[in-house]
């Protein structure tokens, strides 16, 4: 199953064309500078802004489709968005705010106690939306787009108009409510941290164009993407907890084909995590180091050396047997080691440089 | 007559007037309340569609039709009566048609009154509506459209509520302006008692006769009264809804 959009727009300062297919229940997140078209792809994909050429497909349906004269309105297309300034209706309480969209469409899956509970918003049911905060707005919001049983949910930058602690409010409701989902959610961002802990898949938005998309993993440790020139670069791997060692506090983690050691975490065993790797972070050798703190020591090939001349570095892509790493290193360290495409060489991560993101 | 405005003797008129008006005069009281109601209440449905036509759809000729709308606003009141009987009278392009197939006769009666207050006062409903439609985020109207309202739905239970407030604000000034209405009326269905003749008329009647002035003056009370009684409501009820509409 898979959810894809192409569209074309000519504004008047730029030009808009875009195409990408992403695998479908999951989140896919729109990643670009402000003003790169994320919100015109979104609207798109909502109806709300028709393109001169566009065509929107979930799962073999099609919702617009301008070749062939397919226009599906907002109101018919079944997609579920959440504004950036949530957009509650003023006049209405919560609970009949939550029950706009459900009211208008047959029952469906998704029932209001569960979503209620999941959002943590069943105190609020009686408030207006001027007595909440702008945190359980955005919880409301999200929850009365999921009630209208959206067969797409499009998320428009849902946490940008929030401070640091209300996002970190909402986050782990986004995270459990993206397990919760069976459905495809497009979710546009210009922060990396919400990007690499929702996205199951990435487009890369720049300019009115799509630079690369792709898995997550796999996006995020490919050097030569704009995604690697940020100074927070880092490999985004998912992880599955393989084993813990109470004795020396350590927990073993497996993906991208290699073992990782972190510090012990409150994880069952089985259990799917994604962890992040900063580039900056990674130490590259020749030959195992003995008598050394660090715990990983993660044997793989280089497959692409990027400059960065912003930063007076090199940005090195390291191929591991099922994903990749990126580490930053200077260009000294790369003629010294002899580096070059093809060449194995081994990663040093301390592990508790390595974050956790939680599933 | 500014001595008529001090407190003491105002307050003394209003007691005298409500006991001392005579049958006629209650009569021009009550003709007045009921043609400013036909008038708002046809009025008032065509002005907030017309208010939400200006505000949400664009088409060519759209500055003709909006200064149209407004323009009993600038036109002296005499000049919109007279062109209302050219065009409403009985051998109007209108008024032959209303005539010949319903029998109705517009000039000279009651409800040509309320046709020349609703002309008067269309501007002033269109206005108040336009300014609380053009003052709704056009975003939640998007919100609603994606979560599977047509049209009609949104503007039923997203925009008319949320104008609501501008609505009945503009129904109330609407209201009272009617009550004072003069110029277009008597142009258009002339100062019969009983019929046509509103309180302004009556006034003007009253202060035409020799020795009416005190009858002019009891008429000019209850005017003001209800002029005042209607900006006050109009205030509070503008506020009072606001708050309902979580503004």
């Amino acid at each position: 199953m898979s959810f894809s959009l192409a569209l074309r727009h000519r504004f008047p300062s730029m030009t808009m064309d875009v195409a990408f297919e992403v695998r479908s229940p999951g989140v896919t997140v729109l990643f670009g500078p402000s003003g790169s078209g994320k919100t015109t792809i979104v609207n798109a994909a909502a109806g709300l802004l028709r393109p001169d050429w566009c065509r929107v497909e979930i799962d073999g349906a099609v919702l617009a489709d301008t070749d062939a004269g397919v226009w599906l309105p907002p109101e018919q297309r079944r997609a579920g968005m959440v504004f950036q300034d949530s957009r509650l209706f003023p006049h209405m309480s919560v609970a009949t705010n939550l029950r706009f969209g459900m009211r208008r469409v047959a029952p469906g899956e998704i029932r209001f106690d569960d979503v209620v509970d999941l959002l943590g918003i069943g105190a609020l049911l009686d408030r207006r939306p001027k007595a909440l905060s702008g945190g359980e707005r955005q919880r409301v919001a999200i929850g009365r787009a999921l009630l209208a049983q959206p067969k797409l949910l499009l998320m428009d930058e849902p946490l940008a108009s929030l401070d640091s602690a209300r996002k970190a409010e909402i986050l782990p409701y986004l995270a459990r409510l993206k397990t919760a989902l069976l459905l495809p959610v497009l979710y546009v961002t210009h922060a990396l941290g919400e990007a690499a802990q929702l996205a199951d898949s990435l487009v890369l938005v720049e300019a009115g164009k799509v630079v690369a998309y792709g898995g997550t993993a796999e996006i995020s440790a490919r050097a030569e993407l704009p995604l690697a020139s940020r100074d927070d670069a880092g490999a985004v791997l998912i992880c599955r907890v393989d084993a813990h060692d109470p004795v020396r506090m350590l927990t073993r983690m497996h993906g991208g084909g290699a073992d990782f050691l972190l510090p012990l975490l409150d994880m069952p065993l089985g259990a799917l995590c994604r962890i992040r790797v900063p580039a900056r972070e990674v130490i590259l050798a020749g030959r195992p180091p003995d008598s050394i703190s660090l715990h990983n020591v993660i044997a793989g090939t280089v497959r692409r050396i990027a400059p960065d001349p912003l930063r007076r570095s090199v940005m090195v892509e390291i191929g591991l047997p099922d994903g990749g790493l990126l580490a930053r290193v200077t260009a000294d360290a790369v003629v010294r080691l002899g580096l070059a495409p093809g060449v194995p060489v081994l990663a040093l991560i301390k592990s508790t440089s390595i974050e956790v993101l939680g599933t | 007559m500014p001595e008529l405005l001090v407190c003491p003797l105002y307050i003394h008129l209003y007691t005298g007037c409500m006991t001392m008006l005579s049958p006629e005069e209650w009569e021009a009281v009550r003709l007045t309340l009921a043609v400013a109601a036909r008038a708002v209440g046809f009025g008032l449905p065509l002005a907030v569609l017309t208010a939400w036509v200006l505000t949400r759809c664009r088409f060519p000729g759209r500055p003709l039709f909006s200064a149209l709308v407004h323009l009993p606003m600038v036109l002296p009141p005499v000049v919109t009566g007279w062109l209302l009987l050219i065009v409403f009278g009985v051998r109007g392009p209108i008024g032959m048609l209303l005539h010949d197939w319903f029998g109705v006769r517009l000039v000279f009666t009651t409800a040509g009154a309320s046709l020349a207050c609703a002309v008067m006062t269309f501007p002033i409903m269109v206005r108040s509506v336009r300014l609380s439609l053009e003052a709704i985020d056009g975003g939640l109207e998007q919100a609603a459209r994606t979560l599977g309202a047509g049209w009609f739905d949104r503007l039923v239970n997203v925009t008319l509520p949320l104008a609501s407030p501008g609505i009945l604000v503009g129904a109330i000034v609407g209201y009272a302006t009617c009550l004072g209405e003069f110029g277009a009326v008597i142009t258009f269905a002339a100062n019969i008692p009983g019929q046509t003749q509103t309180l302004p008329l009556a006034i003007y009647a009253a202060l035409q006769v020799p020795g009416g002035e005190a009858k002019a003056a009891e008429l000019s009370m209850v005017s003001l009264t209800l002029a005042v009684i209607g900006l006050v409501l109009a205030d509070w009820i503008g506020k009072r809804l606001n708050t309902v509409m979580g503004r």
